[in-house]
């Protein structure tokens, strides 16, 4: 059993590990600001999900366990808000998302 | 393993000074004084300092932060063109660099047993703490009983700092009260939906972790430093949501000033009841009919001060920023 969960916790660890990377690199990469936040939110979101996912089956059931859910829920009220702030912020602030300029068909209007 | 991650994370502040260093956005450059927080709370915690960690944590990354950007609200958000003495400036850098690298070489190694540090006073606070105070906290023990005189001084500076601000900035009441329909940069982000809705969530959380913090630190890391700063926060975030005015309506700046005046008495009355009881100055031992129930209580008392003037001071200095007309 202590295997099974070994296992399974790496298993998760890593996977948010991947994703954390995955995210970081895409903030560094994406174009404009909207598409950066996208990739950060695989960071926000999924990797915080995993890594504490994983670190709490490696905690068992105990109070750490616990105080790890009551991060995670935190993580996950805050992390899509302090988002959706910063978004609404850049476009009051008049950023236009990098998509919008090129490639208007001509015959679409 | 902790060697590894204290060069990790001393690189990547290192790092991140250079980057602060070499930024003229000055937004940036707040950001990146928070990440810098964040990384040396994060080297504190695993050199085993807890309590230093919260702290650091709390007020570099937190507080501060907020206070610099309502600061930068001010002024505008780039650098001003570097003024010509730049040689100068370098060579003063370099030389004060060289000199506290060269002071780095007489310091004991980490962790050496031989420390001044570890065989001054060290051993007898650990080793009488439970005799004499019976908290587990030795930190607590030390900064609120031992060197009482010592935190006295820290919570004067801080009041220091907040009359300071005052001074300069002047209680802006006047300004916010006046503008008003929804383009009103005192109305907060009424307006938008989900950060008022979770941060009402959030808010009494952060109020009670804010007393948690406070009560709970003569038995782990806390206090009412740490306690100040977010209790501080929650009322921050709360202005953000609500407006600057509606928070104000809650703690008017009068209260304010009183509660950064009123913790600083409070601690100093403590001391002066020891005296007049008895004992020393800041002498708790007096305080109770038993001398370890009396240091308990003076340092419960004592944390509460510390507690009342590093909030209200937070809070007069992000009232006096966010209320001055632009």
């Amino acid at each position: 059993m202590d295997t099974v969960l070994d296992i399974l916790s790496w298993f998760l660890l890593v996977a948010g590990g991947c994703s954390v990377l995955i995210g970081g690199i895409g903030a560094v990469r994406m174009p404009d600001l909207y598409t950066r936040m996208h990739a950060a939110s695989v960071t926000d979101s999924l990797g915080s999900i995993l890594v504490i996912v994983g670190v709490m089956l490696q905690a068992g059931l105990s109070l750490a366990a616990i105080k790890l859910g009551a991060i995670l829920l935190f993580l996950l009220l805050t992390g899509p808000t302090a988002s959706n702030a910063l978004a609404s912020a850049a476009l009051l602030a008049g950023t236009r998302p990098f998509a919008e300029l090129p490639e208007e068909p001509e015959d679409a209007r | 393993m902790t060697v590894l991650f204290g060069v990790f994370l001393l690189s990547l502040l290192v790092i991140t000074a250079i980057a602060i260093v070499r930024t003229e956005n000055l937004f940036v450059a707040v950001m990146l004084m928070g990440i810098a927080s964040l990384l040396i709370a994060a080297n504190f915690f695993i050199l085993d300092a807890a309590d230093v960690a919260l702290t650091e944590a709390a007020v570099g990354a937190g507080i501060s932060t907020v206070l610099f950007l309502s600061a930068l609200a001010l002024t505008s958000e780039r650098e001003r063109s570097p003024t010509s003495r730049k040689l100068l400036s370098f060579t003063v850098v370099v030389v004060a660099a060289l000199v506290v690298i060269y002071a780095t070489f007489d310091k004991p190694r980490f962790g050496d047993p031989e420390a001044p540090a570890q065989t001054h006073v060290a051993p007898w606070y650990l080793e009488k703490t439970p005799e004499y105070i019976d908290i587990p906290n030795v930190v607590t023990a030390v900064l609120g009983s031992y060197r009482a005189y010592d935190t006295l001084g820290e919570v004067f500076v801080v009041f220091t700092a907040g009359v300071g601000v005052l001074f300069l900035l002047g209680p802006g009441t006047g300004a916010a009260g006046q503008r008003t329909g929804p383009t009103d940069p005192g109305a907060g982000l009424r307006h938008h939906l989900i950060p008022r809705v979770v941060g009402r969530v959030l808010i009494p959380f952060i109020l009670l972790f804010g007393l948690y913090v406070q009560f709970h630190g003569e038995y782990g890391p806390g206090g009412g430093f740490q306690a100040g700063a977010l209790i501080a926060a929650a009322i921050v975030l709360y202005a953000l949501l609500e407006g600057e005015r509606q928070a104000l309506r809650v703690l008017p700046e009068r209260l304010l000033v009183g509660l950064m005046a009123g913790g600083a008495l409070l601690y100093a009355g403590v001391g002066i009841a020891g005296m007049a009881l008895g004992g020393n100055f800041l002498d708790y031992s007096v305080l109770a009919g038993n001398p370890v129930k009396g240091q308990q209580l003076g340092i419960l008392l004592i944390e509460a001060g510390v507690g009342i003037t590093v909030t209200g001071t937070l809070l007069g200095i992000f009232h006096a920023f966010a209320a001055r007309e632009r």
